[in-house]
């Protein structure tokens, strides 16, 4: 069964090495062809002129930050229920890359937001749930750091995890709902006019390289998780080889 | 309510109220809260009036999320908490239990004097019952989810700050229907029982996942 047999972290990182490159390749090149279909072939937007290429950055940054929550979930489960060696690696790692996601479409979205709303800032019901998907990134995050032992850290988080999970869409339906009731729709939304094939095709292809992008991010901070734990066990070992010679050592003079 | 459960329902009430006096600090800081809220949006009172509920409600969840961190705390450092793990009873119930007595010590002191405290903020009889219900209704959720973040920074030294931040995102909900069912009784856009039952299902929820989603969290870090 693949599922277990890449529970050895041996066999992951040798698998790492075989796939990266191409994956590496493949995202590079799915992001030339989606760039330059953004910049060059895609039309302006006549109602927004060139801001609309925005988009082609902040929609795939804004459906990476729930992929990869999505992810982190999946980690979760595997990490209480199988065990699974790697699960709190992946979602360790997966955590840093979904903040910084999320922090992209926040911010392309307040820069696109100035020009077309007037503002950096709106309290729009999707913009507020993923500033607060954004705490909930950097808390798992600070979650990690804090507690010394990995194993543990792994478990504490994946509790967190799921139950964000479980209350995201809860969170969602609640924004929503305050939003509606606080403010009418006076939002120019996106949905109104459905969007055009000249543009959807650079937007498919630009989500397909952010998700290539993903895997690539996420193949490497993993390999290098794995790394630092071994790193981590080498020293621990080291220290504790070392301590009972340097207490005879320093035993002998004594004598 | 079996032996055991009701043996350990009493202990908890009778320390969180004989020690340190948690509940009439907790009521102090939510006070204090109150108070500071005028000084900074200054003396208007019909201002006041108006986002009257949104600062009881923040004063609420401050004060809870201040309580938090002696939940597990105290039984972690002088080694109840094990003890309970090794008891062979159910922790989810335990979990339950401990809530349901540091609600009462801390969550309903709160509620008994968001009354007295909307007095400050100009709020009218019916808002002022308003709030009062949805914090009846609203805090169990607050201390049920703030569990969670309590089991899993038990381990931690200063843990108080993290668990702040881990539970602040979760309580947005309850927040949200918390605050608009009692604007929706002042001045209805929407029939307060909407809101109002939103905000009870979400109390029922916490009260499955807060608990199970603790003792999770609870044998993961004692082990």
């Amino acid at each position: 069964m693949a599922f277990w047999d890449y529970a050895n972290p041996t066999r992951f990182l040798k698998l790492v090495q075989v796939l990266l490159p191409w994956l590496v390749g493949l995202c590079v090149a799915t992001f030339a062809i989606g760039l330059y279909m953004a910049f060059f072939t895609a039309p302006e937007d006549y109602q927004q002129g060139d801001t609309i290429r925005i988009m082609y950055i902040h929609v795939p940054s804004a459906w990476l930050c729930m992929m990869c929550y999505t992810v982190m979930s999946i980690s979760s489960i595997g990490t209480l229920v199988w065990k699974h060696p790697l699960a709190d690696v992946s979602a360790k790692s997966a955590a840093p890359i979904g903040a910084a996601f999320t922090f992209m479409a926040l911010v392309t979205g307040s820069l696109w937001g100035k020009p077309m709303w007037g503002t950096y800032w709106e309290w729009d019901a999707r913009m507020t749930s993923v500033l607060v998907l954004l705490i909930m990134y950097l808390g798992l995050m600070a979650l990690w750091r804090t507690m010394d032992d990995p194993i543990k850290a792994g478990k504490a988080a994946a509790v967190l995890t799921l139950v964000g999970a479980l209350n995201l869409p809860i969170i969602k339906f609640s924004v929503d709902w305050w939003n509606t009731l606080h403010q009418p729709a006076s939002v120019v939304r996106l949905d109104g006019p459905t969007i055009h094939s000249s543009q959807l095709w650079p937007l498919l292809v630009m989500a397909l390289a952010f998700t290539l992008l993903f895997f690539v991010l996420h193949l490497m901070a993993m390999r290098n998780e794995v790394l630092r734990r071994r790193v981590r066990a080498l020293r621990m070992r080291a220290a504790s080889v070392s301590r009972p010679a340097t207490a005879s050592a320093s035993a002998q003079p004594a004598e | 309510m079996t032996g055991w459960a009701m043996a350990l329902f009493r202990r908890d009430l009778r320390l969180s109220v004989r020690i340190g006096g948690s509940a009439i600090v907790g009521v102090l800081f939510f006070l204090a809260v109150v108070t500071v809220f005028p000084f900074g949006v200054g003396p208007d009172l019909n201002l006041l009036a108006r986002i009257g509920p949104a600062i009881l409600w923040i004063g609420a969840l401050l004060a809870t999320l201040l309580g938090l961190d002696r939940l597990f705390q105290a039984d972690r450092e002088d080694g109840t908490l094990d003890l309970m793990l090794m008891a062979g009873r159910p922790l989810e119930l335990v979990v339950l239990i401990k809530c349901l007595a540091h609600w009462l010590s801390t969550g309903l002191p709160l509620v008994v004097a968001a009354p007295l405290f909307s007095v400050f903020l100009n709020l009218d009889p019916v808002a002022m019952a308003a709030v009062t219900a949805t914090l009846l209704v609203g805090t169990p959720a607050l201390t049920l989810i703030g569990a969670i973040g309590a089991s899993l920074t038990v381990s931690l030294r200063r843990g108080g700050l993290l668990l702040a931040v881990l539970v602040v995102p979760l309580t947005v909900p309850i927040l949200i229907f918390g605050v608009s069912s009692a604007d929706a009784a002042i001045h209805d856009p929407v029939p307060f029982m909407t809101p109002f039952l939103i905000l009870c299902a979400l109390t029922l929820i916490a009260a499955v996942v807060g608990p199970i989603a603790s003792a999770a969290a609870l044998r993961f870090a004692a082990d």
